[in-house]
């Protein structure tokens, strides 16, 4: 591992993690209540709050997604550990 | 088209090495309810299921994958640091043999996978019937994992996963009664 993973990387990954999740139950719950406003709403709030989190996220710890979703810094970041099942 | 994500859906710990609960684990992995069934019997069918839910097949079909990743990561932990005679003891030594550590999409009892697996009928209550009875044996499934191991920081893996099945059939169950709703519309017109 060439990455120092100390306890912030956790905290801030739990932090992203615990925003994907309210998301991803949003995204379901919508795709059969499509009328639900408030829902709604709360899922356009949440969306730019997770946009937020993850840019903070990878300024500290490198690019989450790639094909052009996330930036990288000098060398190529997104091929470094540590991978999902590493940490 | 898909995007990676480099992250879990959710943290993924375990408290030992432990390759007996592992081989458990497999079932999830390469099984016919297992996450990799999941993803392929979604994402296949939503070329002939109705326009109103098709989003909810490739949202959950989506999520299943992180779900093959996060059982992918469970594995990988729990027999990471095993002896090839932890593996023979725990019943893995034919798939130490084959694979060495590497993962391989076949059942707890080394089946290999197979597309047999999963159905798609093309007639939209039967797929989504199907998918129901898919995401309660999955539940089933990761109960009696569950039940298999004393080690708390694996069950809680185990449990965010097992609660994922039940919102899932939750949401498959909300489709039914959209297409039912649906075809009856059209009749009346």
């Amino acid at each position: 591992m060439n990455k120092q993973l100390d306890e912030n990387y956790y905290h801030k990954l739990l932090e992203l993690q615990q925003l994907d999740f309210a998301l991803i139950e949003l995204t379901l719950y919508l795709d059969t209540h499509p009328n639900d406003l408030q829902a709604l709403q709360q899922f356009n709030q949440l969306a730019q709050q997770r946009q937020q989190c993850a840019m903070q996220f990878e300024m500290q710890y490198g690019p989450l997604m790639q094909f052009g979703h996330s930036y990288s810094k000098y060398p190529w970041q997104w091929i470094e550990c540590p991978w999902p099942w590493q940490v | 088209m898909w995007i990676y994500e480099k992250k879990l859906q959710y943290p993924v710990r375990v408290s030992k090495c432990d390759p007996r609960v592992a081989r458990y684990l497999v079932e999830q992995y390469g099984g016919a309810d297992g996450e990799l069934s999941a993803a392929l019997r979604y994402l296949n069918q939503r070329y002939s299921i109705p326009n109103k839910v098709i989003g909810l097949l490739t949202d959950i079909g989506t999520e299943e994958f992180a779900h093959l990743e996060m059982i992918a990561t469970m594995i990988y932990k729990l027999t990471k640091d095993a002896t090839p005679q932890q593996m023979e003891e725990a019943g893995l030594g034919p798939n130490y043999v084959i694979h060495d550590n590497g993962l391989f999409y076949n059942n707890s009892s080394g089946v290999p996978w197979t597309a047999a697996y999963i159905q798609a009928k093309g007639d939209p209550l039967a797929d989504l019937y199907e998918d129901i009875a898919a995401e309660e044996k999955a539940r089933a499934t990761y109960q009696w994992i569950i039940d298999m191991t004393d080690d708390v920081d694996l069950q809680d893996g185990l449990k965010f996963l097992r609660e994922r099945e039940i919102v899932h059939a939750m949401r498959f169950k909300e489709a039914v009664e959209i297409i039912k709703a649906d075809q009856g519309t059209r009749k009346i017109f």
